[in-house]
């Protein structure tokens, strides 16, 4: 049977892209996120997972106001990345994995979660940087499985809902008949806000308490309604709905392998968590 | 307006009322991922701008490109980051604008979130 042998959480930010292309992995502002990764690489390289459940949100490359699903789920040979207004490099395609999509598609609309799939799907940054920074070469040695979670237009589903999803995504993959190892990767986040007199708002105090709740008390965020999250972690750091979808794919005990933690890249405070289910 | 009301300071949750408000801004920044579509923005304003039928509020804004302004209009921070990206701007100039600060002061605010004080209640 398939199983997941672990959770990936990180931030996206359309500079990483820039900072990649331009090659300041070791530029003194740089270093502190990019050094981050370097054990989840060693992890990954050690594990050498089939399968990657990437839970990100668009930010109007594939999607636009014209039809904005909640939660969508990729069923596409292959995803492609595109231009998204600043000409940012882009990565090579990555292989899906339509059969198990639509396993995972058939499961969770079987739970009532009412989601869109989507057999022809372009993704932007939050996918495609995370996938960067785990594998630099960008050679993926992985197939993927692409879920979206709305963050653009409220009403955004709320953090409670996302974890149910992610727990859905936890039980649709243990019964897929396949023998992948998967990794569910979550990116977005954490605190951040790009709009408004308030831009800049980071919270710290707020993020680590929030990252040490996916280790001790993984649904202590779902208190929160949108409105409380954006004043917690600001505008775009609802984001962490991503987080909570992917904590909830790795069952009750987690152990934490890897954290990192970094203010600022770009307007964002970057985290980093690597992640094992324990039953 | 319920997840407006009561407003948190310097912040608008992008919900249906600004949806409906911005869309026609909205899809015209969404145009902007096309390379082809910054160009015809750049080359003609005026003429891409009366395409996508902008209010005279979104023209105004446009044209000052003020994103407070922006913003009023309807403006969601994910679209009107691919206006931005016309003109080489990043999240750090834009956060500049709207904050009044200078750049170097808008970069040294966000070093300085390091500091604050680590939470003293349990998760």
């Amino acid at each position: 049977m398939a199983r997941i042998i672990g959770g990936i959480t990180t931030s996206h930010v359309p500079a990483i892209g820039g900072a990649i292309a331009k090659g300041l992995q070791q530029d003194p502002y740089w270093r502190p996120f990019f050094d981050g990764f370097t054990p989840v690489r060693q992890w990954l390289a050690e594990t050498r997972p089939d399968t990657v459940v990437v839970v990100y949100n668009d930010h109007g490359l594939n999607f636009f106001l014209d039809q904005m699903p909640t939660f969508a789920v990729g069923a596409a040979p292959s995803y492609r990345n595109a231009d998204e207004g600043w000409g940012i490099p882009q990565v090579p395609a990555f292989s899906g994995h339509s059969a198990l999509s639509w396993h995972l598609i058939e499961q969770l609309v079987g739970e009532d979660f009412d989601l869109t799939s989507c057999q022809d799907m372009a993704v932007d940054h939050a996918f495609t940087l995370p996938m960067a920074l785990l594998w630099p070469d960008q050679k993926w040695p992985v197939n993927v499985v692409p879920v979206c979670i709305n963050t653009v237009q409220a009403p955004l589903p709320s953090a409670a809902r996302c974890y149910a999803l992610g727990q859905a995504i936890g039980r649709a993959v243990a019964s897929w008949p396949g023998d992948e190892k998967v990794v569910v990767l979550g990116t977005g986040g954490l605190s951040h806000q790009l709009d408004g007199e308030r831009a800049g708002f980071i919270n710290k105090p707020f993020d680590l308490q929030f990252m040490d709740s996916l280790v001790t008390n993984p649904r202590w965020a779902t208190q929160f309604n949108t409105r409380q999250l954006v004043e917690q972690a600001g505008t775009q750091g609802v984001e962490l709905l991503m987080w909570l979808a992917t904590r909830g794919a790795l069952g009750e005990q987690v152990a934490e392998l890897h954290r990192n933690y970094h203010i600022p890249i770009s307007n964002t405070a970057s985290g980093l968590m690597l992640l094992e289910p324990r039953g | 307006m319920a997840l407006n009301d009561p407003p948190i300071p310097g912040t608008v949750i992008f919900d249906g009322e600004m949806a409906r408000k911005g869309y026609a801004l909205n899809k015209m920044c969404f145009s902007f991922n096309n390379a082809a579509n910054r160009q015809a923005f750049v080359d003609d304003e005026d003429g891409y701008c009366a395409r996508y039928g902008l209010n005279p509020q979104q023209r105004e804004a446009i044209r000052t490109r003020n994103v407070l302004q922006l913003l009023a209009a309807g403006g969601n921070a994910y679209y009107l980051a691919k206006f931005a990206g016309i003109f080489g701007l990043d999240m750090q100039d834009i956060g500049a604008q709207q904050t009044g600060l200078s750049k170097a002061e808008f970069k040294a605010r966000l070093v300085a979130a390091n500091l604050q004080p680590i939470a003293q209640t349990e998760a």
